[in-house]
């Protein structure tokens, strides 16, 4: 039955403001018994207020034979960064 | 003592099943369920204990919850039958969940009413519990009885063993008769209509039929119970037997 199963990325909101965010994953044989596997699995200790599940499958990566010529260019460009001013208390989460 | 038992018979149900319910935990059939089972058996021990300390005060006998669930004999637990039946397979153990769960939603929603705080509390929580079994057991029912040709088949036999003892969760025992009276606890025959719809909604989708039951089974509310409690009741209790008082 497991290898037959489709695989599910779980992402959680943890409160409301933040971001969904990958926590792990789940097998399940279709999206709804997925939701509830989700919730299952990975809100029992009070962790989220929301959830998404989307199939292993469905999601296109970034090739890692490319991760030179994806990610290192940008490695001498720190004038990118938001390290130079401060960000007011108010703005919150960013 | 009316209340104090009325308030027994509904503790005994959730702990029984919410111990066979734990009796999957390192055995079910994939890692998720292993993690689903536990959270429900949790939902309904948790919903037992409260109501075991409310039935403790309601007596006076200084009993605790540990005493109610550890040092009662099989004929004084008080529990209705489907609760005890074995899980024997996932089909019948979702089934089990989605009967139970299925009038036990509406009675917690009609106990928000109740003139008892400690029941209005247990209702408040409980209602929202007995909403995520009734999806849980009721999409597994769906699958199982939609499904292949063989956990079609053990849908069926799921259903013509268990529906004999649908009909007793909404007989009242002369207790729980004055509880109701009292205001205390719902009618249990009120729930038929709510409970009906549930069952008729998923069995339509699952492709099965809902059964006549000519000669339904009653007995739990006098004690009468099936073998399996006995053996059920010896495992969960030899520890506390063995070590009186023990704590952790």
């Amino acid at each position: 039955m497991v290898t037959t199963t489709p695989l599910w990325e779980v992402f959680i909101r943890p409160r409301n403001g933040l971001s969904h965010k990958h926590v792990g994953s789940i097998h399940a044989a279709d999206e709804v018994m997925a939701v509830q596997a989700a919730r299952d699995v990975y809100t029992r200790r009070g962790e989220g207020t929301s959830i998404w599940v989307v199939r292993s499958a469905d999601i296109v990566a970034s090739d890692p034979d490319q991760a030179a010529e994806n990610f290192e260019p940008t490695a001498d460009k720190i004038y990118r960064h938001p390290t130079f001013y401060e960000i007011p208390e108010e703005v919150g989460h960013m | 003592m009316a209340l104090y038992q009325a308030i027994l018979e509904l503790a005994d149900d959730n702990l029984v099943l919410g111990h066979r319910v734990s009796e999957w935990c390192g055995h079910a059939p994939l890692l998720e369920e292993d993690l689903a089972m536990p959270n429900m058996a949790l939902d309904m021990i948790g919903t037992a204990r409260t109501l075991y300390e409310r039935a403790a005060e309601l007596e006076g006998k200084g009993q605790s919850e540990d005493d109610m669930a550890y040092l009662r004999g099989e004929r004084e637990y008080r529990n209705c039958l489907l609760v005890e039946r074995r899980n024997e397979d996932f089909a019948q153990t979702m089934l089990r969940q989605l009967y139970f769960a299925a009038f036990m939603k509406p009675y917690w929603e009609a106990a928000a009413e109740s003139s008892d705080e400690v029941i209005r509390g247990v209702a408040g929580k409980a209602v929202k519990e007995m909403a995520y079994h009734i999806r849980h057991a009721g999409e597994w029912v769906i699958r199982l009885g939609d499904g292949t040709e063989e956990s079609a088949r053990r849908m069926r036999d799921a259903v013509e063993a268990l529906s004999i003892y649908v009909d007793e969760l909404f007989v009242s025992s002369d207790a729980a008769v004055e509880a109701e009276a009292a205001g205390v606890l719902p009618k249990r025959s009120d729930m038929r209509e709510a409970f009906d719809a549930v069952i008729a909604h998923v069995f339509d989708e699952a492709q099965l039929d809902v059964p006549t039951v000519e000669y339904p089974h009653t007995g739990g509310r006098e004690g009468l119970h099936g073998e399996d409690l006995g053996h059920m009741l010896a495992e969960m209790q030899s520890l506390y037997r063995a070590h009186p008082g023990a704590s952790w």
